[in-house]
């Protein structure tokens, strides 16, 4: 493969982006990529917007990318697809999870939560929307979203060459392997 | 072996390699990892100094003892280190020295973006811009030789890209460097006028050879390919170019800023058609090479605000646009960062959000916070420290003009005892009355978790002593001082309008540790954090006032028919919106 691939994650903090972000970055090192991460937006920790970008391929230059440019954009939160959609690709993909969190203009009843997001986003570009917070209520631990929008992402871009069992085992904590190993493939059966 | 690691990551294994031994730095987003990470290497003894000038000052000490020794901080803390800077580059180095200034293009938390390539041009150090992790740990093995070999101290120049982003890094053994000898050497280390003159004159001359070093250095590094257009840039903005032009441009990619390698700079001129400048924020580079007379196109294209990217140079270079996935952006509401369900600040701004005729100056920290709607309860936020200062300037001002308004400067455990203690010290000792609220959550928060001189333990983890907020004011010559609990509105409002009422300096200590900080058994014992019971809304009693969104909690929201909602996986039961409700529907779950 020659050409960069370029991988947006996005949501909102606390919803394990990082982490899910690191898993994908080991998995692509130990593949022979040539790898970059940036994680975008600070003050993460309160409830702000978060995003990593992950670029990999032979040989990567920039750690960031602009509008326009993401061959995938993972959003954990829907208001957040719809702030970030600029930077995919117009005939990119958007993975989408069925998942709203209101930001505080919303909770003081300021502004409205948008409505229609996922309809919107449909007309313009290949969508796939995924109910990870329901599917990883079944899987018995709600914090597994991450690792299911990381299935997702994975079979989505169809990336075959890596090890994604092993990354994962090697990145998150011991008592946790298991029900990730699981929220992971449970990921990729919802493409 | 490669791995993954951030810039701040790579310059901690950097400073492990080069046989560091002394470490020190107060921590600043995008600076802080770096410390955490070098006390990870129990080889290196690492520490967090109350500000930036002391965090150089260690450093400087430890350098002239004769050990490797590095200083990290963000690019405002510089600012605080300035005064001992400009003169160590006089003294020079024993043990070889870095300091790292992380600097914020596009202000991802900062309160500016100034461009610290500037500090080494005016206090004439070697700068040193590494452009990916590989290079952060390579060029901070590199500055440590020429640090030592050139008897001078280094700027490592990161900016928060660098600083966040991880790439590929191969790491590489410790080499045990030892202590150098110490010789007592006054003309060398006492910077009096006369030492100073004679060290002036040497640095010039050091200076001289460091022109020619960087005239040879391989981390200047000429890559020919076409030759129409002609590159020269350096730090992360060399990536960008790469992306954008690839093998169609040749590009001058300088590691070294400072001395610039001006020959080389010729030199590479002369072969290509078309040059350009391409860096980040300011013009520095291109305002030096245009000095030497050489044409080249850089800020009447690329802008000098902002954090850079590839598009913006394919933009302004190329004239190329990508395509987008237009949205009805309107629609898109706001995601602001704001304080934490059951911050202990919230309940105390909450207070002063109701007070009229107060004006409240604001320091650095999450309680910066507070300034951001619904409570909006601060005037001014200048840098670290300026709350105590700038509120006592404030109170003065109106106090000779006959105007009145109570002043209070709120500032943070860590910031105090960063520059809060002087403005403090000033207010006494200049018979002010403007108040002073420390907030003490028990932590450094903005940052993610810092300890500090008030917390009891080190950052290598070790129990120490815990400096008393009140003792200190006390020995300042402070009389009235409290200490409150934040989340007792009652407790708190009356300590306020005390303060409102008093002539003479007021402190009030607000303790309450903050709601992400992992707490040690006897913290949470103290405060019966386990204890707490998390809130509900009884909706029948809700009469929809909206009064409780006033405090602006996450975990409260609103909707219209039903009423106030408070989301049990957030609330932390901090009782501040329970005070609020004027009809008591809010209530403890469970009783
Ligand atoms: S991190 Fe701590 S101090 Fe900062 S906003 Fe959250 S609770 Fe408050
Ligand atoms: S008690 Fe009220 S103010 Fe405190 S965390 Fe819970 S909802 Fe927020």
């Amino acid at each position: 493969m020659s050409e960069t691939k370029n991988i947006l994650l996005v949501g909102v903090g606390g919803q394990g982006i990082i982490l899910a972000s690191k898993v994908l970055s080991k998995g692509l090192v130990d593949a022979g990529f040539d790898v970059k991460m940036s994680e975008v937006h600070g003050m993460a920790q309160r409830g702000g917007s978060v995003t990593t970008q992950v670029r990999y391929g032979e040989k990567v230059y920039s750690p960031i990318i602009g509008k326009g440019q993401a061959d995938i954009l993972v959003a954990f939160e829907k208001m957040e697809a719809m702030r970030w959609i600029e930077y995919l690709k117009p005939n990119g993909k958007l993975v989408i999870n069925n998942y709203s969190i209101p930001s505080v203009p919303v909770l003081t009843g300021q502004v409205k939560y948008p409505e229609n997001i996922i309809e919107e986003l449909k007309e313009k570009v290949d969508t796939t929307v995924i109910d990870a917070a329901n599917a990883a209520r079944e899987l018995g631990n709600i914090r597994t979203q991450n690792i299911i929008m990381l299935g997702a992402l994975v079979k989505a871009l169809n990336i075959t060459e890596v090890n994604w069992e092993e990354a994962i085992k090697e990145t998150v904590k011991e008592k946790y392997i298991d029900i990730n190993l699981k929220a992971f493939k449970r990921g990729m059966e919802l493409v | 072996m490669k791995r993954l690691l951030t810039g701040n990551e790579a310059v901690a294994r950097g400073a492990y390699e080069a046989g560091v031994t002394v470490a020190s730095a107060y921590p600043g987003t995008p600076s802080t990892e770096i410390l955490e990470n070098i006390a990870k290497y129990k080889e290196i003894y690492s520490e967090w100094a109350p500000n930036e000038k002391v965090a150089l000052e260690v450093a400087i000490g430890a350098s002239i003892a004769g050990a490797r020794s590095i200083a990290a901080m963000k690019h405002v803390g510089v600012n605080v280190a300035a005064d001992p800077l400009f003169t160590f580059a006089y003294t020079g180095v024993n043990g070889g020295c870095i300091l790292i200034t992380a600097d914020d293009p596009g202000m991802h938390s900062s309160q500016n973006e100034q461009d610290n390539r500037y500090y080494a041009k005016s206090a004439k150090l070697v700068m040193l811009e590494p452009s990916d992790s590989q290079e952060a740990k390579d060029f901070v093995k590199l500055g440590y030789e020429i640090s030592e070999k050139f008897d001078v101290p280094i700027l490592l120049r990161l900016t928060t890209r660098i600083c966040h982003s991880k790439t590929l890094v191969e790491l590489e053994e410790r080499h045990e460097v030892g202590i150098k000898e110490y010789n007592k050497n006054i003309a060398k280390y006492v910077a009096t006028p006369a030492n100073g003159r004679v060290l002036h004159v040497k640095l010039e001359e050091k200076l001289k050879k460091l022109e020619e070093y960087s005239n040879n250095t391989p981390i200047n590094k000429v890559e020919f390919n076409d030759k129409s257009i002609g590159i020269i840039t350096s730090g992360v903005a060399y990536q960008y170019a790469k992306e954008v032009f690839g093998d169609n441009a040749s590009y001058l990619k300088l590691g070294m800023t400072f001395p610039l390698p001006k020959q080389k700079i010729r030199e590479f001129a002369k072969q290509v058609d078309k040059l350009y400048v391409i860096e980040e924020l300011e013009p520095y580079l291109e305002t030096e090479i245009k000095a030497m007379g050489i044409d080249i196109i850089g800020k009447e294209l690329i802008p000098n605000i902002g954090e850079l990217n590839p598009d913006i140079i394919r933009e302004a270079l190329l004239g190329e646009k990508k395509e987008i996935i237009e949205m009805n952006s309107e629609k898109i509401v706001s995601r602001p960062p704001t304080m934490c369900a059951g911050c202990p600040h919230r309940g105390l701004f909450y207070v002063l959000s109701k007070k009229k005729n107060v004006v409240i100056t604001g320091d650095i920290g999450c309680y910066t916070l507070g300034s951001a709607p619904p409570l909006e309860t601060m005037d001014t936020c200048i840098c670290m420290g300026a709350s105590v200062s700038a509120g006592h300037g404030f109170s003065k001002a109106f106090e000779v003009n006959g105007k009145e308004a109570k002043v209070f400067g709120v500032i943070g455990d860590s910031t105090f005892f960063h520059s809060g203690i002087t403005g403090l010290i000033d207010i006494v000792y200049n018979k002010g009355n403007a108040a002073t609220i420390i907030l003490d959550n028990r932590i450094t928060g903005m940052t993610g978790h810092q300890e500090n001189p008030g917390t009891g333990y080190t950052l290598m983890g070790e129990v120490t002593e815990q400096i008393d907020l009140v003792k200190i004011c006390e020995a300042i010559g402070v009389k009235h001082i409290e200490v409150i609990n934040p989340l007792d509105l009652k407790e708190t409002e009356k300590a306020i309008d005390k303060a409102i009422n008093t002539d003479e300096p007021v402190v009030i200590i607000t303790k309450w540790p903050c709601v992400l900080k992992k707490s040690p058994k006897e913290e949470i014992e103290e405060y019966g954090l386990d204890q707490r019971k998390i809130c509900t809304v009884e909706s029948d009693k809700c009469k929809q006032c909206k009064l409780c969104l006033k405090v602006g909690c996450p975990a409260i929201s609103f909707e219209e028919g039903i009423g106030a909602i408070i989301d049990d996986t957030m609330c932390v039961g901090c009782d501040v919106c329970l005070q609020v409700c004027p009809f008591n529907a809010i209530v403890k779950v469970g009783e």
